[in-house]
């Protein structure tokens, strides 16, 4: 039970924090002095009193995506173990599940979308839907590089394993380096951020999410934000869970692993501010580029 | 001794009812409401007597024989049936009894004139076909439902005789399925050969066959059975058949009757001696091929019951690596992820059976509203046609393997499996499992694009054709058709304890003395969930609350980023929609062929832009062999010049030949 009001609190409490840290970091990059790092909570508060417009063409499933959007990061976020921290929720072949509980928020921000009937819309929409055709099996052969070496099918005894200090044992540290690098990309995939999609921009041809959910205001959009947000820090979890070694002392590592958490986004903020955005037709070539880079990790645990 | 000498004795009676609801009609001469009402009493009420023997069957894992007398001949007419069987009957029951409920509606048959006698003739000649090719205890009534079954859904198939992509469709489905029976044959006669008879009890003889015997028979049951089951790549005349048929008859033969050809294929792995490990490789590699292929393809269908067609590719080849896997971890002693394999692929069986129906006779109302089967023409069904738009959701999501549906709970098992089975080997081997899990992720997400696409396009945003537009929601018998699936998918998806529980008797057939997979792998249906359900109540209730705070203002248009008039015009299309996936990701082999006017002149003419997609595999293999088939063929035709002298020179030389031989030896 503590571990479920813990999650709840971190995924709940923390998640507005990371995107602006990461809006923090691009300003100070940048030579300006950026908005509030509470910025995302005022917004919430904002969008959450206010009214909605809803197009005339939209049923149902347009309201529905945004609820579900929120609903699964938190589902996800008892699945995942926060440091050290474990999961409440943990059942042998979870991480199954967690991939897939992804899949349906997908699935319905895909649908709320193409059920505005904008070309705009549809466009981000089928863009989302082909990347993830290649993020899917990276994250997947992330997991399976953690069952093969913790030999255990549980997110919590999966990241477990690694916690412990195996990350300095030889035939393991090389790949799981790899793993954490994939799966930070994956990160930068998965939320949108610069190189894949530049959520700042405002040129609807270029963005993947923020294109999907241009429709979407008041309390609905405000579902959406604190969704991905969740999501940000869910994504952001799993690359610290790999790297962060644990002491024993819950305090210590809570602390250690919510640091390491700003400093994911701190790191997202550095990427955003040295890079540019990739060429749409890269973003396909860098994904599969991803995917091969971790078979092989894979690869490397299995001679 | 059986405990209920009854429980064959009603899959008789179900199978008797059919054929009564297939003749009956026939007699009835003008009055075609009596003929209707006849036909589909008959599937209906055979269905209804055909459950609960399936389902008894199935708990209690009995074997029974019945032997009715057909007179006149000395073969016997013997039916069987085990848990093996009764899993395979009682989906075919199942699906019977709601495509023939949706049929009444669909068709508007009381009104169609001579159609309905004909209609019902063979689609309960179908129904008794397949129950029969399931029961058959011999080959010979194996054989002989086998080909009913073929003919009927092939009279089923060109229901619509004026339309001719119907009747191509139809003619390479006969070709087909003929020439893998041809392979069937080849298979039972080899059998009878070293078994001495037709009975399916005496080849247990087989199991003393030596390696290499035992490898023809499970090459020509592979080719047999896959040409049937759509196997990659001999699945090409699925798509076009499943395209071209009645709704409710394409899903028949996606969820039911392609099934049973996996029934024949696992039945004759019952009869050999344990196979060589890279046969079941061989099998799981052909099917994670086939769902690659199948799935890539759906994505690009501009046809919405093409797309639903090469997704049942997609998730035979899911079966198939399930069976592949377990035949392959079975022979190198992974018992326990051959387990979880083998459950999964048969749960994935029914899984299968059931949203792709649901998802057919959904596709089938659309039609039936819409009267276009086109993707792009769709659009804005949500609206107009509610009820059928959640429940072709659900089919959706089921079968994009989305918790909390049924999809997900196989996909799981074959996961594990594979998992499990890369945990335990090492090397090379185990990089062949972890590849077959990535691969089966990748599939996922290839899923995921052709479903949204699906129903993104045709249920949501403002519809994109005047039929389109026009469109009313179905009849409630045929809601009701939708719903029964509907509900069995959720409810696979909520409680999988109890099909797994189902499962464990036809295992024992298959696989004796395997675990069960719920002891190999403490699944997680025993979690403890209640801490989510509150947290989902919660956030429901939140999201409640936001919405009751805030005012809705309706009314408006889509914001169409300043744009002022937007039009349904501007919205994005199926192929636009897969485009990107097209150009960018799935390379060339799938691409369409596109006729386009080489350059633009001085005086622009009228232009002509068309996309065709051919199957790849049809156009690139198959035809050209057949082609080259028929080219020697009509050089060997000369022989036949149909003039008697040159034929009574041919028999006076073949005649010296044979003097010549004799004389020699």
């Amino acid at each position: 039970m503590t571990n479920f009001l813990l999650h709840l609190l971190l995924i709940f409490g923390l998640a507005p924090l990371l995107p602006g840290v990461i809006a923090r970091t691009k300003a100070v990059i940048a030579g300006r002095k950026g908005q509030p790092l509470t910025q995302l909570y005022r917004d919430l508060w904002k969008l959450f009193r206010k009214d909605l417009v809803l197009s005339r063409t939209t049923t149902w499933i347009f309201r529905a995506g945004p609820l579900i959007g929120f609903a699964v990061p938190v589902l996800g976020a008892l699945l995942l173990p926060f440091g050290p921290a474990a999961a409440p929720l943990s059942f042998t072949g979870d991480f199954v599940l967690y991939v897939y509980l992804f899949g349906l928020a997908r699935f319905f921000t895909i649908l709320a979308a193409l059920d505005t009937g904008s070309s705009f819309e549809g466009m981000g929409a089928a863009r989302e839907a082909t990347f993830s055709i290649l993020v899917e099996p990276t994250i997947f052969v992330a997991f399976i590089i953690l069952v093969r070496i913790s030999g255990d099918f549980s997110l919590n005894a999966m990241f477990g394993a690694v916690g412990s200090g195996k990350l300095l044992q030889s035939p393991t540290a090389f790949s799981l380096i790899l793993t954490a690098f994939c799966l930070f990309i994956v990160l930068l995939a998965e939320n949108c951020r610069i190189p894949f999609d530049d959520p700042n921009t405002h040129l609807e041809l270029t963005m993947i999410h923020e294109v999907m959910v241009l429709d979407h205001s008041g309390p609905d959009f405000g579902l959406i934000l604190y969704g991905t947000a969740m999501k940000l820090l869910l994504s952001s979890a799993m690359v610290v869970n790999l790297l962060l070694p644990v002491s024993g002392n819950l305090l210590l590592d809570l602390t250690a692993f919510c640091g390491a958490l700003l400093l994911i986004a701190v790191a997202v903020g550095l990427v955003e501010s040295a890079m540019a955005r990739l060429r749409l037709i890269r973003v396909p070539q860098l994904l599969i580029g991803t995917t091969l880079l971790s078979f092989f990790g894979l690869i490397l645990l299995l001679r | 001794m059986p405990t209920s000498p009854s429980a064959i004795h009603l899959v008789l009676l179900a199978i008797l009812l059919f054929f009564a609801g297939a003749v009956l009609p026939m007699a009835c001469g003008r009055r075609q409401r009596l003929a209707h009402v006849m036909g589909m009493a008959g599937a209906l009420a055979g269905a209804l007597a055909g459950l609960p023997a399936a389902l008894l069957f199935l708990l209690t894992g009995q074997t029974e024989h019945v032997q009715p007398v057909w007179p006149g001949t000395g073969l016997q007419f013997a039916l069987s049936v085990d848990a093996l069987a009764a899993f395979f009957l009682l989906p075919v029951f199942l699906l019977v009894f709601c495509c023939a409920l949706y049929a009444h509606r669909y068709l508007d048959l009381p009104s169609r004139g001579g159609r309905a006698a004909r209609h019902w003739f063979f689609f309960n000649v179908l129904a008794a076909s397949m129950a029969l090719v399931v029961g058959a205890a011999n080959s010979f009534v194996f054989l002989v439902a086998w080909e009913v079954m073929s003919l009927s859904s092939f009279f089923l198939v060109v229901h619509d005789l004026g339309d001719e992509q119907a009747r191509r469709a139809g003619w390479l489905y006969l070709v087909a399925t003929h020439l893998g029976t041809a392979f069937l044959f080849g298979l039972f006669l080899a059998e009878y050969r070293l078994a001495g008879s037709l009975d399916f009890s005496s080849f247990e003889v087989l199991r003393g066959l030596p390696p290499s015997g035992a490898l023809v028979f499970f090459a020509l049951a592979l080719i047999g059975f896959g040409t049937k089951a759509g196997m990659f790549p001999l699945h090409c005349w699925l798509p076009e058949a499943h395209a071209a048929a009645p709704s409710h008859v394409s899903a028949l033969m996606s969820g039911v009757m392609i099934k049973t050809a996996l029934y024949g294929l696992l039945r004759i792995c019952t009869f050999l001696p344990p196979l060589p490990a890279w046969c079941g490789l061989l099998l799981a590699g052909l099917g994670i091929s086939g769902s690659l292929y199948g799935i890539a393809l759906a994505a690009l269908q501009p046809d919405l019951k093409k797309s639903l067609a090469y997704s049942t590719v997609e998730n035979i080849g899911i079966i198939l690596l399930g069976i592949g896997l377990w035949l392959y971890c079975g022979a190198t002693g992974h018992p326990g992820a051959a387990a979880l394999c083998l459950a999964g692929a048969l749960l994935h069986v029914w899984n299968h059976a059931l949203f792709k129906s649901l998802l057919f006779l959904g596709a089938g109302s659309i039609l039936h509203a819409t009267g276009t089967r086109t993707i792009s023409k769709l659009g804005g069904l949500l609206r107009r046609m509610p009820v059928t738009g959640i429940l072709l959701l659900a089919g959706g999501a089921a079968i994009a393997a989305l918790p909390p549906l049924n999809g997900f709970v196989s996909e799981l098992l074959i996961y594990l499996g594979l998992i499990k089975a890369g945990l335990a080997a090492a090397g090379g081997q185990a990089f062949v499992f972890m590849l077959f899990a990535a691969l089966l992720a990748l599939t996922g997400g290839m899923v995921l694009l052709a479903v949204t696409r699906l129903l993104g396009i045709t249920l949501g945003g403002e519809p994109l054709s005047e039929m389109s537009a026009r469109a009313h929601e179905s009849s409630p018998s045929m809601l009701a058709a939708m719903a029964i699936p509907a509900l069995v998918c959720l409810g696979i998806g909520i409680a999988p304890q109890v099909p797994l529980a189902l499962l464990a008797k036809p295992m024992a057939i298959l696989a004796p003395g395997s675990p069960n997979p719920a002891a190999v792998i403490p699944l997680p249906f025993n979690a403890d969930w209640s801490l989510v359900a509150l947290l989902l109540t919660a956030i429901t209730v939140f999201g409640l609350f936001l919405r009751r705070r805030s005012r809705p203002q309706p009314g408006q248009t889509t914001w169409g980023c300043g744009f002022s008039r937007p039009s349904a015009r501007m919205a994005y299309t199926a192929g636009g929609y897969s485009q990107f996936a097209q150009d960018e990701i799935y390379g060339r082999g799938p691409q369409p062929k596109v006729e386009q006017p080489d350059r633009l002149g001085f005086f622009p003419a009228l232009r002509r832009f068309h996309r065709e997609f051919r199957d790849p595999v049809l156009a690139r293999w198959f035809s050209p062999l057949f082609i080259r088939c028929a080219g020697l063929a009509h050089t060997c035709h000369r022989l036949q010049a149909g003039q008697m002298n040159i034929y009574l020179t041919y028999i006076f030389l073949a005649t010296v030949l044979l003097l010549g031989w004799s004389f020699l030896w």
